[in-house]
């Protein structure tokens, strides 16, 4: 198990590294330090006096990959690459380049706001859709299976922002059930986070529940259902005991690599609800041009992206026995 | 981009498109599976729909300059004596015209005879009033008017292009390089292989929506970075799905026959495995369809989708999107993006699930 482990995060560095190189690529290599500080300055001011200055100020004015000026080691360490991109790898994000805070402060402030927000929606939506799924695919081939599924597609096919843009008008400004946006620490969250949790569930009901049916009939095929059934159990007790285990685990396997990504944030939700967490500071950024922030977000998404995935592997060893190491 | 170019670009994508689909008729396997497409009532409704879009999209995407007169009609010329084009327009445009010049000054409802504001007016006797004066063409906006009192109706029909552009484009953009690398990591497997995977688990790893963030940050606002954002980011599922289909492939009798009469590599995998793949591109073509269109609308509320000049059910609910907060409620704008919309996607869905039913029994959902 331990050696397996290993291996697999063996696997992961050279991802990761792959990952950071691509961020580098974008953000060095294809815009330039040069332009950065163009489309940083605007048109009005952007003499090569004025260019070099906004360098030296946010710390582009290093060679990119090679510094031939410094002695010894200093000659890679002293470069944009190893400064702002490998330095992502031990944490150190940087400076915003807009206000100059430092980044990694602002991801820390922001990131509980975001989960208090993700959790919910992702609790909700998998407890609806597990629930829904298992009714449609207890009525398999009648007309409520049916019905169900073209509900599915309806809510598949409209867009997001309409369901937050109408959930807000008939919530907030229609019934006045809850405000229209805003944030606040502590118990008094609650009343802003509900309105986006609710629309969050209902956006994802049609794909979820329409997914997860599929691994429920796949498992109604099997032979052991059968066998479920000519001992005689009640249908009940062969979805919700037999079936719904078979079928969960591909669904809770996959957990690790939902529950890590919430932390990167809705960026939809967060910027229509005004909540100050990691997705509307990553949009913030992108109107105002902060390259440091977004390849900060680009970067930090992906590694957790890749852990997630590391533990949803695990997951499955556990969960299935089927599969040796 | 100049109208030569873009009109070439069109044209060589319908003989692309007619020619796989004469290619296709000849084949037993594509007949049946239209056959069976077809005898669902559904989906052919929906095909239909789906066509309408394609047809609409197409003749706005069709267009020429003209040259300038002047009032007397004669032609137009610059100073050094060359003959002064329009921007040019396309079939689409010059269809609509009467719509596009039934101009009001601001909101006005569907149908409605009078300006959604009201002036105020000065009688003779000083007295002022509050009056909603009449429009320039009373019950002559289907749809009615947004803020600067342009046809909704136009509008919408206008949109249509960068939706249908948006569904296609991003997968055909992501086609070339999922294809070729698919099939040859399926097929040569190794250290090819070993490289591809690579290659895509690490584009997979950075969240679409964070890739196409930093790429609309580094390039613009503008359909064509979108569509190519989008594409880039979204070649590794179609290529992963291909590369499985060719490791099923590889071990079929056909493909050892042609190894055994000496057939070279290169040749098998044009001829027997990409021939044999095509059925996935179009699954997935279709089925990511909608998601595509829906996710223009997303992105360019955040921000980082086409710019706000681009005319697309996006841009549409954006501006929208306040509209709601104004008594009497101005609901049009934004209930016309909406219908059109989903005019476009949920036809897309049924005609999608559709085609995967009748093309990959495997992958039916039952």
């Amino acid at each position: 198990m331990l050696v397996y482990f290993l291996k697999r995060i063996a696997y992961l560095i050279p991802i990761l590294v792959g990952v950071n190189l691509l961020v580098f690529g974008m953000f060095f290599l294809v815009n330039t330090p040069d332009d950065m500080a163009r489309q940083a300055l605007g048109e009005k001011a952007d003499s090569p006096e004025q260019v070099q200055t906004w360098k030296e100020l946010h710390g582009y004015d290093l060679p990119l990959i090679f510094n031939a000026d410094a002695p010894g080691l200093q000659k890679f360490s002293e470069t944009i690459f190893c400064k702002k991109s490998l330095a992502m790898f031990w944490g150190d994000f940087g400076n915003s380049d807009s206000t100059g805070k430092s980044i990694l402060g602002e991801i820390q402030n922001r990131v509980w706001p975001s989960f208090a927000l993700a959790l919910p929606i992702f609790l909700g939506t998998l407890i609806a859709n597990i629930y829904l799924a298992m009714k449609l695919a207890a009525a398999r081939g009648t007309k409520l299976d049916r019905a169900g599924q073209f509900l599915c597609v309806i809510l598949m096919s409209i867009s997001s922002l309409i369901f937050i843009i109408f959930g807000q008008y008939l919530a907030s400004q229609k019934l006045r059930l809850a405000p229209v946006s805003g944030f606040a620490t502590g118990l008094a969250m609650t009343k802003f986070l509900i309105l986006p949790a609710v629309v969050g569930i209902i956006t994802g009901l049609g794909s979820g529940t329409r997914l997860y049916r599929t691994f429920f009939l796949e498992q109604l095929s099997q032979d052991y259902v059968r066998t479920a059934r000519a001992k005689g159990l009640p249908e009940e007790t062969v979805l919700f005991k037999h079936v719904l285990r078979n079928a969960l685990i591909p669904v809770l396997t996959n957990i690790p690599i939902y529950l890590l990504s919430l932390f990167t944030g809705n960026l939809l939700l967060e910027k229509f609800f005004a909540i100050p967490g990691l997705g509307g500071f990553t949009i913030d950024a992108i109107a105002a041009q902060d390259f440091a922030i977004v390849r900060a977000m680009v970067f930090l998404g992906a590694v957790i992206y890749i852990i997630g995935l590391l533990l949803a592997d695990l997951a499955y060893t556990i969960v299935d026995p089927r599969i040796k190491l | 981009m100049s109208w030569f170019l873009q009109n070439s670009i069109v044209i060589l994508l319908l003989a692309l498109a007619a020619w796989l689909a004469f290619a296709a008729s000849k084949r037993e396997y594509w007949r049946l599976a239209a056959k069976e497409v077809a005898a669902k009532r559904g989906a052919l409704v929906c095909g239909v729909i789906l066509a309408c879009y394609l047809f609409v999209a197409l003749l706005d995407s069709i267009g020429w300059t003209s040259p300038m007169r002047d009032d007397q009609g004669e032609l137009l010329r610059n100073n050094s004596g060359e003959i002064v084009y329009d921007q040019g327009e396309s079939i689409l445009d010059k269809l609509l015209k009467p719509l596009d010049r039934r101009r009001e000054v601001s909101y006005s409802a569907p149908l409605a005879d009078k300006n959604y504001t009201a002036e105020t007016q000065v009688t003779e006797d000083g007295q002022s009033l509050r009056v909603h004066n009449s429009l320039n063409h009373p019950r002559g906006h289907l749809l009615g008017t947004d803020r600067i009192g342009k046809d909704v109706l136009w509008l919408s029909l206008k949109s249509i292009r960068t939706g249908i552009i948006i569904g296609l484009l991003t997968t055909l953009i992501a086609i070339p390089f999922s294809l070729l690398m698919g099939v040859m990591a399926g097929y040569f497997g190794g250290w090819v292989d070993d490289i591809i995977q690579y290659l895509y688990t690490v584009v997979s790893s950075i969240p679409t929506i964070l890739f196409v963030a930093a790429f609309i940050v580094i390039f613009g606002n503008g359909l064509p970075q979108l569509c190519i954002a989008m594409g880039l980011a979204s070649w590794t599922s179609l290529c992963r799905l291909l590369r499985a289909e060719t490791l099923r492939l590889k071990e079929a009798e056909y493909v050892a026959a042609a190894k055994a009469l000496g057939t070279s590599s290169w040749k098998i995998l044009f001829r027997h495995i990409v021939p044999n793949v095509l059925h996935v591109i179009l699954i997935t073509t279709v089925l990511r369809f909608s998601s595509e269109v829906l996710a223009e609308a997303v992105l360019t509320y955040l921000g980082i989708g086409v710019g706000a000049d681009t005319m697309s059910w996006g841009t549409m609910i954006n501006d929208a999107r306040t509209e709601l907060t104004r008594d009497p409620v101005i609901w049009w704008k934004l209930v016309s993006a909406f219908v059109f919309m989903l005019g476009l996607v949920l036809p897309a869905n049924i005609f999608g699930d559709a085609l995967r039913d009748a093309l990959d029994p495997r992958l039916r959902t039952q």
